[in-house]
């Protein structure tokens, strides 16, 4: 069926192809990456656990998940959401779902091949930009070009008179990822070496969060929200107030995540007072959605996407309100380099983003499979498992990174933080394992609702139908 | 509008940095940096596979090479031939004001080739009425060849750092060691943080974020016991009972020192019946081939100095 597609003419692929199997191979990599993680974390909690494999390491394995989940779950995610959702906005179908299908069976092999390079030990040595150059290379070409191709040609051909703000972020974003992807890489491609070097690095790590994956999780519930209680978006203003702070403040605060590093002062004090400033788009963003939710309240108990957006959206309050002060020197000397920030960059990807995207991913697929969820009680439990398993992540790595803070300050051997820190890397353990058990069941919930779910007829919308039988 | 916007910010967090970094000149720790780990420790189209090929070597020099004469010890960076050279080599500009002028003029850095290798000192000079260090291209001023340099130091005397820095990044040991001690309580334990001119020509920096190990950066002056770091290479729970480091047994490849071969099986199973006290002694670490991975290793933690 796919090589039918990949090989057909264009008006031959049915509105939606390349949405689903954008929203399947996330699916698959969330699964992958998540496994990984908790593969990781075991063996910080038990170091002899499947030991003497070298690709086993636990050094070569850490950044084939952090590159899983971030390339294959969430920006697929994204890939599907906005295959999805551009065209519904703008009225029309996608400009190519042939495209979209190409660049979805590249984005597949090409993230399989630069994961495989990486575990094998091929590595920049760059944290979040650790493909070889030859790999970004190939996503940026073969993947993102593409897909922004047939985004903002989508918008372009639209049939409606404005664009919608989720519209603004996906059109924007993808832009500025295309930025991002180019200058923070400029390191490998140009050999630029010393402060510059580490500089880019951390630019291009700050940005692929700021820029790309912050501002797209938010454009999605932009999109869920209203479309599913029914309730216009609060305000358009407020809209616009995030669109452009997160253009303004997110995209300059880099330094920050080399505050203890010998930067220039003048770049560390800006980009500190900048990092501050996150706290406009961030505020602009919560509170819009959650005033959109005004009357509406009981969707958050009674419908699986309002309640998993609206979980994503509240966890992005505690998100910021880190974000914005765990940066500033008075409070950086304690939990840099700890795993407070391990924790914290959980809340974001795993929490605030993760939340919103496993909400678009239902349902983008109910809708374009035209099928009603195979059981609502499985989606429950991915839902509990999902946000129970991440909560004991998200607490036992934050108390770990309070140890090795106060450890870091008060200079006690090593050894003794990484012994206090041991019951900690248990419940890190095992709550990544429910994460990735929660997954799995998601997979079969899905794959049955695309065999097995009941048809939604012609003009009723699914989550009018999730009680019906 | 969008547009001006993204500019703006490009123009303050890319631009302006850029310049002032550039702007910052070299310790003369930076250049014994970049002579150590050569031209790039990440991955590069010279060494696909970060086995740690083309880096240079770095000696102690107690003799002439040329007279044999005893003479006062100096490191000397040794680039055998095709080995790459260090962005300060290839574009002086790198190295700072002052520096630059003085590697060039002094040093005859220019000179060096990469096809025909080249020896390397760091040295002191004035320029201007103000100290620089500066780098000297020995084979153009004084005629040492890296094959003679090589001879005249011995193997016990030629330290691997560069490749050892490439097998740090492959094995990913900055995801847990970072080489940043921090510039607020870091000093007492892991000494003291780095300046901002420590780093120029060197790439990957290789900081760390994510701190689950004691901070290397002077490892090797807490540490400077080569059995010690043996054993903890070998399994960390020989010396740590404690310890979550991975082994990186693998590192001594199939043959030890003497040739013979390395019974990996026999030696877990011993080790756990020592840690299961059925034995009283562990078994014995085997010694590294002189062209292991685990002695570039082991000689790159060493020279953290």
């Amino acid at each position: 069926m796919l090589m039918k597609y990949l090989f057909g003419k264009n008006e031959d692929i049915p509105p939606g192809t390349a949405s689903i199997f954008f929203s399947f191979s996330a699916i698959v990599w969330f699964i992958i990456g998540t496994g990984l993680g908790s593969f990781n974390a075991a063996k910080l909690a038990y170091p002899d656990w499947v030991t003497g494999f070298e690709f086993f390491a636990f050094g070569k394995m850490r950044q084939v998940h952090v590159m899983a989940v971030i390339f294959g779950w969430i920006s697929m995610a994204f890939a599907a959401a906005m295959m999805y959702i551009t065209p519904a906005l703008g009225n029309t179908k996608l400009w190519s779902e042939k495209l979209g299908l190409w660049s979805c069976m590249n984005w597949n092999i090409g993230l399989a091949v630069g994961l495989f390079t990486l575990w094998m030990g091929m590595t920049s040595g760059r944290e979040y930009s650790d493909f070889i150059y030859p790999i970004d290379l190939i996503l940026l070409f073969a993947v993102l070009i593409p897909v922004s191709l047939n985004v903002w040609m989508t918008i372009a051909k639209r049939r409606t008179q404005g664009i919608y703000t989720t519209n603004w972020f996906f059109a924007a974003s993808l832009f500025m990822l295309m930025i991002v992807l180019l200058v923070g890489n400029l390191p490998e491609y140009f050999h630029l070496t010393g402060l510059t070097e580490a500089y880019l690095t951390w630019w291009n790590a700050h940005n692929i969060l700021g820029l790309w994956i912050t501002p797209v999780a938010a454009a999605i519930a932009y999109y869920t929200i209203p479309k599913i209680t029914g309730n216009p978006l609060y305000s358009h203003r407020i809209g616009h107030l995030h669109f452009w702070s997160i253009v303004i403040f997110y995209s300059t605060p880099a330094a920050h995540h080399l505050m203890s590093a010998p930067l220039p002062e003048w770049l560390k004090s800006f980009a500190s007072v900048e990092g501050v400033l996150i706290l406009v788009p961030a505020i602009a963003f919560v509170s819009n959605i959650l005033l959109t939710l005004q009357g509406k309240w009981n969707m958050f108990v009674e419908n699986i996407e309002v309640r998993f957006t609206v979980t994503g959206v509240l966890l992005a309050i505690p998100l910021n309100m880190q974000g914005g002060f765990q940066q500033t020197r008075s409070i950086n000397w304690y939990i840099h380099g700890t795993g407070w920030i391990v924790a914290h960059a959980h809340l974001a990807l795993l929490g605030f983003s993760t939340f919103i995207e496993v909400a678009a991913v239902y349902y983008g697929l109910q809708v374009l499979m035209k099928r009603k969820l195979y059981s609502l009680a499985l989606a429950n439990f991915h839902f509990w498992m999902l946000l129970i398993g991440f909560s004991i992540y998200w607490i036992a790595m934050t108390i770990a990174g309070l140890i090795q803070g106060a450890g870091k300050i008060y200079e006690v051997p090593y050894i003794d933080i990484v012994i206090a820190e041991h019951p900690y890397m248990i419940a890190r353990w095992f709550g990544g394992t429910l994460v990735f058990l929660g997954n799995c069941v998601w997979l079969y919930n899905m794959w049955m609702t695309a065999r097995e779910g009941t048809p939604v007829p012609a003009g009723r919308m699914v989550h009018e139908l999730a009680y019906e039988r | 509008m969008f547009g001006a916007a993204l500019s703006m910010s490009m123009f303050i967090t890319l631009v302006m940095p850029s310049f002032n970094i550039f702007s910052v000149g070299s310790t003369a720790l930076a250049l014994d940096k970049q002579l150590t780990y050569g031209f790039n420790s990440g991955w590069n189209p010279d060494d696909m596979f970060l086995s740690g090929a083309n880096k240079p070597l770095k000696v102690l020099l107690k003799q002439d090479p040329q007279t044999g004469a005893a003479t006062e010890p100096v490191h000397a960076y040794v680039f055998p031939v095709n080995a790459r050279f260090p962005s300060g080599i290839l574009h002086p500009k790198v190295l700072g004001a002052g520096s630059d002028v003085l590697s060039v003029e002094q040093g005859k850095i220019n000179e060096a080739s990469e096809a025909q290798g080249a020896v390397f000192l760091v040295r002191h000079g004035e320029h201007e009425g103000a100290s620089y260090p500066y780098i000297e291209n020995a084979t153009a001023t004084r005629g040492w060849t890296a094959d003679a340099v090589l001879h005249a130091a011995g193997d016990a005397n030629t330290s691997h750092a560069g490749a050892g820095k490439t097998i740090f990044v492959r094995e990913g040991c900055w995801w847990c060691h970072t080489l940043l001690p921090e510039q607020t309580q870091d000093f007492q334990y892991f000494g003291a943080p780095p300046y901002l001119g420590d780093f120029n020509g060197e790439s990957p920096t290789a900081f760390g974020s994510d701190r689950k190990a004691p901070d290397l950066l002077h490892v090797g002056s807490r540490n400077s016991s080569k059995e010690w770091m043996m054993m903890h290479f070998f399994n960390p729970r020989l010396v740590q009972p404690h310890s979550i480091m991975p082994r990186f047994d693998y590192l001594w490849g199939k043959t030890d020192a003497d040739g013979n071969k390395i019974d990996y099986a026999a030696w877990r199973k011993e080790f756990v019946q020592y840690r299961n006290g059925e034995r009283i002694t562990p078994p014995e670490v085997p010694n590294y081939r002189s062209d292991s991975e685990i002695r570039y290793l082991i000689d790159f933690v060493l020279n953290l100095k």
